[in-house]
């Protein structure tokens, strides 16, 4: 499998991204650049890693959301291409408009940094089809504007649909996001964003290794 | 041409900064105050031929940059 790992200024996770992309997908990794307005040939699937991209100004991917290469994701992803965003990635793909929902300051307003455990509420998707449905992995977090919001009549049709795709277990919700969404895809299955963090929990020295099946389910891809 | 963007949460948005502040202003004694809610004031300057030509830029620009339509209102006012 062919990924890219977009970078824009400010993103400070792309290295785990590209670690966790080979190690556990066996993919073979390029980092493309936010100027560029082309993805590199036969890219599979384009993951947009976390951190603060242009120092969160204006609202958290905002900015990053309307840059050159987001055109190019965005052709990428209406050909029915794979797109993974995680933390400021999920941000920056709602900003796009590839996601539905908005991602809102933490209620608790304070930034967390520290392990949740996600419940698999669809296993079919790209990224969770190793893992089985009901499944409780542990998986950390570090984000202040992780409180995902979405309006009545998408919330009806993400949950309707099947479209999330991973939920704060019981008790874990560290952001006030609505029936605690941790992790939603769209409506044609390509396109996922999650706040969490699970390039950081597959190898044995980040404590546990919960995560390293949804990286190891995109082989197959 | 000055126009101004007034940025504001959509009613029925949760908006914890606006409540952290209500809180902090009765800390300080200032009784009676509810439904304290934060925005963003954004100001700028644009070539425009007429008012309504600059209102419709910047609206433009609300629409597809300045504010979040799935959580935020704008009112634009130009001078």
């Amino acid at each position: 499998m062919k990924a890219a790992v977009i970078v824009f200024p400010g993103i400070n996770r792309e290295n785990d991204m590209v670690r966790a992309l080979e190690s556990g997908a066996g993919a073979s990794v390029t980092t493309v650049w936010h100027t560029e307005t082309s993805l590199p040939a036969g890219v599979d699937l384009v993951a947009i890693p976390g951190g603060f991209s242009y120092g969160d100004y204006l609202r958290c991917g905002a900015i990053a959301g309307r840059s050159p290469v987001m055109t190019a994701i965005v052709d990428h992803a209406s050909r029915g291409g794979m797109v993974l965003g995680v933390c400021n990635g999920f941000q920056i793909l709602t900003e796009a408009g590839l996601l539905p929902g908005a991602l809102m300051r933490n209620a608790g307003l304070k930034f967390v940094c520290r392990q949740v455990r996600l419940s698999v509420e669809n296993h079919t998707t790209f990224f969770s089809r190793s893992l089985k449905k009901g499944d409780v992995v542990s998986c950390p977090v570090a984000h202040h504007d992780g409180n995902y919001f979405a309006d009545a009549d998408t919330l009806r049709q993400l949950e309707g649909e099947g479209q999330v795709v991973f939920r704060y277990a019981e008790g874990t919700n560290p952001n006030g996001a609505i029936n605690d969404i941790a992790g939603i895809v769209n409506a044609s299955g390509n396109v996922i964003g999650m706040m969490p963090h699970p390039e950081n929990m597959i190898e044995p020295l980040h404590g546990k290794i919960d995560c390293r099946p949804m990286f190891e389910g995109l082989a197959a891809a | 041409m000055k126009a101004k963007v007034i940025i504001t949460l959509k009613n029925g948005v949760l908006d914890p900064q606006g409540k952290a502040i209500e809180g902090a202003l009765a800390g300080l004694g200032f009784t009676g105050v509810d439904n304290v809610r934060q925005g963003k004031f954004i100001e700028l300057d644009v070539d425009a031929a007429s008012a309504d030509d600059a209102r419709t830029r910047v609206e433009d620009m609300c629409e597809k940059l300045l504010s979040n339509t799935v959580i935020e209102n704008y009112r634009v006012e130009v001078e």
